[in-house]
Formats: C-alpha cells, structure tokens, sequence
C-alpha cells in the first residue's frame, strides 16, 4: 500500500502517466472513490502515457470507451450506472483477458466479474485540506503490480 | 409520387424504440419503451443496461408501431438503425432485429450515427437548411456539430471530460434527486437564485470545446463544505446556480460558433435540449442573429427514439446509402472533426 497526496488535477494526472509505461495487456486498474475525486482525470494521464492522442472523456453514460491509437488498446469502463447487478452481462472477462489495458471506475458495482490480480487505486476528497486536495491509496494485488508500484511511483509521489 | 415508408429502430442505451415515419418527415408511429420507469419501481436510482430488456421490447415495439401507423411488412420501403455510438449489447438488439426485417422483407437496410438522429429530430420542426450548426446535449454527449450540406456533419467543439446531462444527474445524486435528475434541477432552477457563481470552465477560452467536471466538483465542494458545519443550502439556489453555469458556457459557446460559422439554422437536440432554461436562454440569444433561425427539437423528441432514426435515415435513404447484412454495431461511433479545427 502507497498513499499519495496531491492537490492539482495536473498531480493525479502525472501518476496516471508514470503508471502507464509499465503496463502491459490485460492489466486491470480499479479506481475507486468519490465523485469527483479524479479519477476520470487519473485515467487521461494515464492514456497519454499510453501515447493516446484522443482525448478521454467521461465514460459514466456509454459505460465502457475504447482507445486504439496508443501502445496499447485503452478500455476505459466506468460501473457507475451498473449498481443494480446488471454487470454481469457486459461481458468484462474478455476485456480483463484482452489485449488491452482496463480502467474500470466504481469497481464495487462490478466486485463479482473481477480476476485475482489488479491494482486498485481508491481517491479521497480532502475538503478538509483545500478543495483540489485529494488523497490517493494505492493496493497492488499481486506481485506484478507490486512490482509497477515499486518502479514507478516512490514515495514523494513522483 | 409513392409515398416511402421507413421503419426505424432505436435501442442504443436506455430506451428500446421503434417507429414508422413517412418521406422522413411524418410520424406514422413512435413507440419508445423506457427502462427508466421499470426500474424506479424497483427502488434503483440507475436503469439496468444490459441488453435483456431490449431483448423483451423489442418485438412488441414493431408489433405495436406497426399497428399504430397501420401498415403492414408489404407496405414499407426501407428499414433504418442506429448502430452507434452506444452501448455494444443494447445496439446489438436493433442492429439485428433490422437486419432480420430487412432481409425476411427484402427492404434496403440503412445505418444511422445515434447523433445524426438526435440532430434530425428538428426535421419534425421544419426542413433543415444548410449549413447549419447543432448543438448536440444529453447524458452521454456535448458537441456542437457543423452541417455544411445535407448528410456530413463535422465536430468543431465537444466536452473535454464529462457531457451537461451527466453533470446534472451526478449534482442531482448529491442533492438526492432520482435518475433522470434533469427535469427535477431545471424546475428547482425556475425558483432559485444565482447566489453561489460556479465557475464557467473554458468560457473564455478561444475554442468550441466544454468542460462540467469542474463544475460538477466545484458543486460537490460546495455541498460537503456546507454539510460539515451542518449548514443547510438551499437546494433551489443551488440548482439555479449550476444550471446558470452550465447555460451560461453553452450559449456563450455556440454564439462563438456562430460568428465563425454563419448558418441558416442553429438546431438545438439531445435530451438536455429539453430543459426549459436552456431553450429560453439559447432563444433569447439567437432573436439577436436575424440571419440564423434557431430550430429547437420538440421537447417529447429530444430523448432517444426512433422517429428520430428515420428522419436522418431518410436522407441516406435518398443517397442510397445502404449497408449490407454483415452491418455490426460500432459503439464508438463518432463524426470526423471539421478540418480547419485544430484540437
């Protein structure tokens, strides 16, 4: 586990890029947290990281949005909607075994489709602090994620 | 001259809708089966999104347009689909339902862009006149789409992250307000005061592009700051508040548009195009522009439906602008950007 604090959308982005150059197909990031607390903007750092030229907009009402013009495909879902159960159906497994690298935002809606190995990245709003300061939690599960975490973001948040 | 007849099918997120539309320009029928409702009765504040649903409408939506615009399979000319952008299971329910008519019936089967369809529902209005410049806004879109000529559109502005309606439903979620929350903020916005100057993000800046996700956390900021010294805001004041702000950037935008891109028509769609500040707001600002005529989709045709489909599918139709039977969806659809922007 890694606790980051940031307080620009520019910060969170910078982790999203740092990440991204490790990457490789069919890894699984889980953002979780607050609305509004970055996640979206997480995700565009780390689409440009990927070398993505698109730019990355909500996927909140079309639930997954598909990026192929970077290293890697980028599948960018977001189960907000899906908090009746009805995730199920998507068809997630084939994403999660793809090519491509998966974000999926409010993982909770979707906790039964998910595999073993993921990093899950949880955003907390720190009103308390000033209104741009967020919290990030980082909780690799498995050792390739472990590993991403340890070469790519030390402990300043750099 | 024979009078043509399209069948037309909408099912690429919540609504599963099928209609009969006659020249593209009159509705014979329009039946559109929300999952909306279903699932409030349910208690979920967010409809399901899966294709089942889809699945158990879809054939009572033919059988029930069809008896509305009394007609039978023998009397139509051509069937039309949206098949993207959207969601990859519900577009798949029409794409196939209209490739089996299309083929049991021998009628020619005709793709439409979901958008090209909320544009056209302003065809109900009056003949679209080109060019002309529409501004597109509803829970998964904010693009301000340039008509040069019937049958091409191209982006010259979009949202950089989150679209208008998805801004409000996700205030209207902090504020407690059911999915869909636009109508509950725009009528609470009628009786408020601008009294909390939410920032206008990219008002100023010298593009055609949007962005609500600061906005919407500036909102959130507001809201939870007041909750933790218990204070109770005052939930008209801060509907009218955000929807001035959200308002504010879409006029301001599409009156920039305008100057660069002068048009015949300005056409207002998409299912925020249904919110009563807006139309006001975009009304008031165009009765200054004597040359453009502002044409604002029917409010009962701004969300999703297939009368919609078959008023932009009548112009392929026209074109002869058919797709084959191997048509698959495509639920990242989009519209080339117009050349002379640079993004």
């Amino acid at each position: 586990m890694k606790t980051i604090t940031v307080d620009t959308p520019e910060a969170t982005m910078k982790l999203g890029r740092a990440i991204a150059s490790h990457l490789k197909p069919a890894d699984l990031i889980l953002l979780d947290g607050d609305l509004g607390a970055g996640k979206t903007t997480f995700t565009k750092g780390l689409a440009a990281g990927l070398g993505i030229k698109r730019n990355v907009k909500s996927p909140t009402f079309t639930i997954i949005r598909e990026y192929q013009d970077g290293r890697l495909p980028l599948y960018h879902m977001d189960a907000y909607r899906l908090d009746d159960g009805s995730g199920d159906e998507l068809g997630l497994d084939e994403y999660f075994n793809g090519d491509g690298v998966n974000v999926v935002e409010w993982s909770k809606f979707v906790a039964n489709e998910l595999p073993d190995n993921y990093l899950r990245i949880v955003f907390k709003r720190n009103d308390d602090l000033e209104d741009n300061a967020r919290t990030l939690t980082f909780d690799p599960h498995g050792n390739h994620f472990a590993t991403i975490l340890k070469e790519s973001i030390d402990e300043d948040g750099k | 001259m024979k009078r043509n007849l399209m069948m037309a099918f909408e099912s690429s997120c919540d609504e599963t809708s099928v209609a009969i539309i006659e020249n593209g320009a009159k509705i014979l029928s329009n039946v559109v089966a929300t999952q909306i409702k279903s699932h409030k009765r349910f208690g979920g504040v967010v409809p399901e999104v899966a294709s089942r649903h889809h699945i158990e409408e879809i054939t009572i939506c033919i059988r029930d347009a069809m008896q509305e615009a009394n007609v039978t399979y023998d009397d139509l000319d051509a069937v039309a689909v949206t098949y993207g952008p959207g969601l990859v299971g519900a577009l798949l329910i029409g794409v196939t339902a209209a490739k089996m008519v299309a083929w049991a019936h021998q009628l020619p089967l005709i793709p439409v862009n979901h958008l090209a369809g909320h544009i056209y529902a302003a065809r109900f209005v009056e003949p679209i006149e080109f060019p002309a410049l529409a501004l597109v806004v509803s829970g998964g879109h904010t693009e301000l789409v340039y008509m040069p000529k019937e049958g091409e559109f191209q982006i010259i502005g979009e949202t950089r992250d989150d679209a208008a309606g998805e801004a409000y439903d996700k205030v209207g979620r902090v504020m407690g307000i059911n999915y869909p929350a636009g109508p509950t903020v725009d009528a609470m916005a009628a009786k408020g005061n601008d009294t909390f100057d939410f920032p206008r993000a990219m008002d100023k800046d010298a593009n055609y592009d949007f962005s609500f996700s600061g906005l919407k956390s500036a909102f959130i900021n507001t809201y939870h700051h007041a909750e933790q010294v218990g204070n109770k805001l005052n939930h008209d004041d801060l509907a009218t508040s955000f929807q001035n702000a959200v308002v504010d950037v879409l006029v301001d935008k599409t009156l920039r548009a305008l100057k660069n891109y002068p048009v015949k028509q300005l056409i207002l769609a998409g299912g925020v195009a249904a919110n009563n500040g807006l139309r006001t707001r975009l009304s008031a600002a165009i009765d200054q522009l004597p040359a453009t005529q502002l044409i604002m989709a029917p409010r009962k045709l701004c969300g999703d439906n297939a009368a919609m489909i078959g008023a932009a599918g009548y112009v392929l139709f026209k074109e002869g602008h058919f797709a084959g039977l191997d048509l698959n969806a495509d639920p990242s659809l989009e519209f080339d950007w117009a050349p002379d922007v640079i993004q």
